[in-house]
């Protein structure tokens, strides 16, 4: 129920509105935080029209362009809106509109089999992350009290640090001339360098490392929340540690597991700068596609094409993320 | 109606006087969060320089109650006056009266002087003033030697008084008191609880306190309002609520109290029989109720009113049945007794240890006879 | 927990910890490198964080970015911060699950998505790009970190101190200037520390967004690394990289220090009634 007094700016209240109003200026104020209407409407208005307008209204645009025909010129796609004619101006750009583009990114292998890619190499990174990241957090969570505070600092510092440089750092192993091969050499373990950068091994590499901390920390927050004497109890129920582990430690931690694996694959999907350092030309995920379309064929129709399909792959894990995150804020208070 | 000093608290009674105005009055408040009814509907009254509890278990309204005489929360319905003007639309930073809170809410950033000073320096009083005031509250609480200190530099029981003074530093006309022992340990609170009884003689101001602990009330309170899912079950004094319970609910909630189902067998003014079935037996009881002859009733009577032999009262005008001791708590000063009277009631009887006698004369398995005078008990309706 | 550390836990951690910073360690070492080339050690030498220091579009590229780093930073945590304050302490109101939609999203988002909406905007609303867009972009996503992080701050933090300050006569607003804002502020420097460093560290959204004068240092970057990489590269990383971790180290150091001190006055309390 809409109360009348807040309908006019478009707030409702935490409560249905009490029936009878014996005060006719009774206060507007939410029940717990007693500022005024106003107040409390620019207080919600400030942040909420800086993300409409900056991030909800380009996702319009970018539908839009998506319809839109390629041509050479500034911008270069064709039909320039024209907002001065109000409607009319509307009307006329919506009439050359065209699902032109989207039917390329189907009939095109380049475009579907980018998309195929990236979900194969989103979906087995996350996988290869989480048989990485379990035993990391998992020994942190176990790790002595006083050092546990130490050990998430050295997993949150390397998020402090670009992918940028991280992935150059990996070109610098990786190279066929690259400290790993010189190792291997030096070892005796081969006989000629391997080729080890620009392949997908590398890509998985690369995004393992980076995105390791995304796995690590949700995973540890919720081992570390896990009570030992759970894990006593079910030991002392007569329940051998690896079945413990199954039944007791991996259900309580599936919470962060989840978390984990959002953060890693919905980034990833879209992820640009490691395949492009590290994979080269041997992996074609759909960032690499749709920065080449967007910045050297100057095709942003396409491009905006592009990233809607990617949108509408990511919109249910994006809302499974949201929702998680939402619980998770309303649980703290 | 001048409250007079010492201990002498009964001769203070405006609530029995009909031309008396209540100070703070509730009128059909409730309060819904959602579908959940905090506070259903409830009119309450209390007067000038009352020590009014309210008490109740978790999740009773209690809380919201207080939070809604201090204007974090809006009342759904009902009104809420205090000497006669509404409250309502009044935001809580207007509202001459300040609270106490469970978490005693000091200011972790600033010192013991500057929370106390806070809500001074609000009004706007001049700097002197507002020195001489914080000095009064600190001399009041006894902290004087702690002024500089941040709140986490102090013992539980110091952080108490700090919260207090700050509360009483604006001379607010109601004193809201939210679980304000709540944190201390058992021996600290109890001395509180007398700290409080003189402040609020000394100060003259209303106190409104809200507890979950009934023996604090008792003490504390000139009138205890008993809660129980948004409502108040009796709104009388410790001894009327203690001694006169109007519901099961409320001889239960107070204490501990045996209870038998009956039927009354015959009345003639105050002088009332109960037949107990599961007793077989008629019972006496000298108690005013509106009950009549072949009503369903219960009657209440307190395990310390309550008196165990080994061998049959010689009196005859008292109460007196046959039963085996089932169990025996010793607990120091007293000790209960579980006796069974039935296959299916038990009562208990307290005795208190009077001597320093390891054996006690009567044991487990015991057959022994419980007796109470008829004016006892207590009639509670169905 | 206080279980011993097993072989097994032990290991992981060694193995997993070497995994996340070898790499970089690499990387600075080899910045002090007397080699041209990046692989192959021949020496020490400072030669290329002078070479760094002389690079003028390298020193120009790192000037614009601080410029923008300060100013997005500055704005997102004003604007996160309000955020979080809607979302902790205003209840529902209509929209708000698409309000706290747009909170969350930006975070897991892929960049070259919010780096093509923003651009497609700005074109639509003909901006030239520069300074002004890379600044709004980088304020709209790492507003939503902002965000994240004062809320649980607020979370955290009793709600009564401000009832208690309003019950005391305070005002809203001044209450929240009094006492909320102190008791935030560790978790909105915090923030304010995250929103500079994710947009020093932008090179996507950056790329999208950027005019041709505003070239930013992980644009440069980039360049470089595509045509082969510098040992330079390697020492403005190293410099970028001990840059934060001094940064989160003094921070979290400092927050530790007063945390001590705290525990050891209450324990001092307790003992001396």
């Amino acid at each position: 129920m809409i109360d009348h007094n807040l309908s006019s700016v478009g707030l409702t209240r935490t409560e249905p509105a009490p029936a009878p109003r014996h005060e006719p200026e009774a206060p507007e104020n939410t029940p717990t935080n007693p500022t005024g209407t106003w107040g409390r409407f620019a207080l919600i208005c400030v942040p909420y029209v800086w993300l409409l307008l900056f991030f909800l209204i380009p996702f319009v645009i970018v539908a839009m362009v998506s319809l839109d025909e390629v041509t050479v010129a500034v911008p270069p796609y064709l039909p320039v809106i024209e907002w001065g004619r109000g409607v009319a101006g509307l009307w006329e750009a919506v009439q050359h509109w065209s699902l032109s583009n989207y039917v390329r990114l189907v009939e095109e292998a380049l475009y579907w089999q980018a998309y195929l890619s990236s979900l194969r190499i989103a979906f087995l990174s996350t996988l290869l992350t989480v048989l990485v990241g379990f035993p990391i957090a998992y020994g942190m969570a176990r790790a002595p009290r006083s050092w546990q505070p130490i050990l998430v600092m050295m997993v949150i510092l390397p998020f402090w640090t670009s992918f940028l440089i991280r992935a150059y750092a990996w070109i610098g192993i990786l190279r066929t001339d690259g400290l790993l091969n010189q190792a291997l050499l030096s070892v005796g373990l081969i006989n000629e360098p391997l080729f080890l950068l620009n392949t997908s091994g590398a890509v998985y590499v690369g995004i393992i490392y980076t995105y390791l901390p995304f796995m690590v920390l949700p995973l540890y927050s919720a081992l570390e929340r896990l009570d030992t004497t759970l894990t006593e109890a079910a030991e002392d129920l007569g329940c051998p540690p690896w079945k413990t582990f199954w039944y007791v430690t991996v259900p309580l931690a599936k919470p962060g597991l989840i978390a984990g694996c959002l953060l890693v694959f919905i980034p990833v999907m879209g992820e640009f700068i490691i395949p492009d350092l590290l994979g080269g030309s041997s992996t074609q995920m759909i960032g690499q596609t749709l920065w080449v379309e967007f910045f050297s064929h100057r095709d942003w129709p396409i491009a905006s094409a592009i990233t809607i399909v990617l949108l509408a792959v990511l919109i249910i894990p994006i809302l499974l993320f949201q929702r998680h995150e939402t619980r998770r804020s309303e649980e703290e208070t | 109606m001048k409250k007079p000093l010492g201990p002498v608290r009964r001769a203070f009674s405006p609530w029995d006087n009909p031309s008396e105005q209540p100070f703070i009055e509730f009128c059909n408040v409730t309060k819904r969060f959602g579908r959940v009814v905090a506070v259903d509907d409830l009119s309450l009254k209390i007067y000038e320089r009352e020590f009014h509890a309210l008490l109740g278990g978790s999740g009773c309204g209690k809380t919201t109650l207080i939070r809604m005489l201090a204007g974090f929360e809006v009342p759904s319905e009902g009104q809420i006056y205090l000497q006669g003007q509404d409250l309502s639309g009044v935001p809580p930073y207007k509202r001459p009266m300040n609270m106490m809170f469970q978490s005693y809410a000091l200011f972790p950033h600033m010192s013991v002087t500057k929370n106390i000073a806070f809500g001074l320096e609000m009004d706007g009083l001049p700097s002197r003033e507002i020195k001489d005031r914080v000095y009064d509250m600190l001399a009041l609480v006894r902290l004087e030697g702690f002024a500089k200190r941040r709140p986490h530099q102090l013992t539980d029981g110091q952080r108490q008084r700090v919260a207090l003074a700050r509360s009483l530093a604006k001379r607010p006309k109601v004193l809201l008191l939210d679980e304000p022992l709540a944190a201390l340990e058992k021996k600290l609170r109890e001395e509180t609880q007398l700290e409080l009884i003189n402040l609020q003689e000394q100060l003259k101001i209303t106190f409104l306190i809200v507890t979950h602990d009934q023996e604090e009330a008792m003490t504390v309170a000139d009138r205890i309002s008993l809660m129980h899912m948004g409502k108040i079950m009796q709104n009388a004094t410790p001894g009327e609520i203690y001694e006169q319970p109007n519901s099961r609910f409320v001889a239960e909630f107070l204490g501990d109290i045996n209870v038998l189902d009956g039927q009354i067998s015959k009345k003639q003014d105050d002088e009332v029989q109960l037949y107990s079935s599961v007793l077989g037996d008629h019972l006496d009881v000298h108690y005013p109720t509106p009950a009549e002859v072949g009503d369903h009733a219960a009657l209440a009577i307190r395990p310390e009113k309550m008196r165990i032999s080994l061998d049959k009262p010689e009196q005859t005008d008292i109460n007196a049945i046959r039963g085996e001791v089932w169990d025996i708590a010793y607990m120091g000063d007293v000790s209960i007794y579980h006796v069974k009277v039935a296959e299916t009631e038990t009562l208990r009887a307290i005795v208190a240890n009077t001597t320093r006698l390891v054996q006690r004369p009567i044991t487990w398995e015991d057959q022994v006879w419980l007796s109470w005078d008829s004016d006892a008990g207590v009639i509670l309706l169905a | 927990m206080l279980s011993r550390p097993s072989w097994f836990n032990i290991t992981s951690l060694v193995v997993g910890f070497s995994f996340l910073y070898l790499p970089i360690v690499i990387l600075i070492v080899f910045s002090f490198n007397d080699a041209q080339l990046a692989t192959v050690w021949s020496g020490f030498s400072t030669r290329w964080y002078g070479g760094m220091l002389q690079n003028e579009q390298l020193m120009q590229a790192v000037w614009i970015t601080l410029r923008i780093g300060l100013t997005s930073a500055t704005l997102a945590t004003v604007l996160g911060t309000l955020a979080a304050l809607v979302l902790a302490r205003q209840g529902r109101f209509f929209g708000r699950s698409l309000f706290s939609g747009m909170i969350y999203a930006p975070l897991v988002m892929p960049e070259v998505i919010l780096g093509l909406s923003l651009v497609l905007l700005f074109v639509a609303m003909d901006q030239n790009q520069g300074f002004w867009t890379i600044m709004i972009a980088h304020t709209t996503f790492s507003m939503c970190y902002v965000t994240v992080i004062v809320q649980s701050r607020l979370s955290e933090f009793d709600r009564s101190l401000e009832e208690a300050a309003m019950d005391l006569g305070c005002p809203p607003v001044r209450t929240f200037f009094h006492i909320t804002l102190p008791q935030i502020l560790p978790g909105i420097l915090a923030g304010w520390m995250l929103a500079f460093t994710l947009s020093l560290n932008d090179l996507v959204i950056a790329s999208f967004n950027a005019g041709p004068e505003t070239t930013t240092l992980p644009m440069r970057i980039y360049g470089q690394v595509k045509l082969g990489g510098t040992p330079e590269i390697n020492a403005i990383s190293t410099i970028l990289i001990l840059l934060m971790t001094v940064g989160v180290i003094l921070a979290s150091v400092l927050t530790k220090r007063q945390r001590l001190k705290r525990m050891e006055e209450e324990r001092l309390a307790a003992a001396h009634l």
